[in-house]
């Protein structure tokens, strides 16, 4: 069962993925990513806005797609809004496996996906004063890729 | 139908929600974005590139010959940059 939160709060990666073995022997693995906050061309915030009711439910069917693809054992989706300070964590996707290769294939699969399919704007403050980031049509292709992978 | 808007199609339409009645003859996605297009400059303008506009009708990814059918809300969007 992969846990899903969409939330303004902070979190903490080290506690998110001590969570997700504790008090169980079954885990032999454990990948996570964590996106942060770059302070890119004098980037001073990034702001995130959100589809409220369309945000979890997006992410539980990808989420429910990477479990029906790989042995997962237990999982993490955080994904932040609101206004961010660089070097703030924005995302986390966490993996609980019997092994490696399917914890970090399920990683990269929810992160390309989440990637095109999370209804998540982002908007940039910095010396240009305040602009939205504009989709980029690589994240399409390493999600597609999925399509045709096994 | 309650429309919805976020990102730069919020702000160049100036405002997040309304709630409008949809002419009848209005059958598709397409069909829909083009007759909203014609409600003001703003919406015309945050309408004018479909290439950079996507929808969800009920919190559901639409495709521009998606059947607007019994949808009671629709979301219209630029494309997604979470993560």
């Amino acid at each position: 069962m992969i846990r899903i939160e969409v939330q303004p709060q902070v979190f903490d990666t080290a506690v998110e993925l001590s969570r997700l073995a504790e008090g169980r022997a079954d885990i032999g693995a454990i990948a996570s990513f964590t996106g942060l906050v770059r302070a890119d061309s004098g980037l001073t915030a990034l702001t995130l806005e959100h589809h409220p009711t369309m945000t979890g439910r997006e992410l539980a069917r990808i989420a429910a797609a990477a479990e029906a693809r790989w042995p997962i054992l237990a999982g993490t989706i955080i994904h932040r809004y609101g206004r961010l300070l660089p070097g703030d964590p924005i995302v986390l996707v966490a993996i609980a496996s019997p092994h490696r290769s399917a914890a970090f294939a399920a990683c990269e699969y929810l992160m390309d996906w989440l990637k095109t399919r999370a209804p998540f704007w982002k908007r940039e403050t910095g010396p240009w004063g305040e602009r939205w980031v504009e989709a980029k049509a690589e994240d399409d292709a390493a999600a597609d890729r999925w399509r045709n992978s096994r | 139908m309650i429309f919805l808007y976020f990102a730069w199609v919020r702000e160049q339409i100036g405002t997040d929600s309304e709630t409008i009645e949809v002419p009848a003859p209005v059958r598709t996605v397409s069909e829909l974005l083009d007759w909203l297009a014609t409600r003001s400059p703003g919406h015309e303008a945050a309408l004018a590139d479909r290439s950079r506009i996507r929808v969800a009708l009920d919190d559901e990814f639409a495709l521009p010959e998606s059947l607007v059918g019994a949808a009671q809300e629709v979301a219209v969007f630029p494309p997604v940059t979470g993560g």
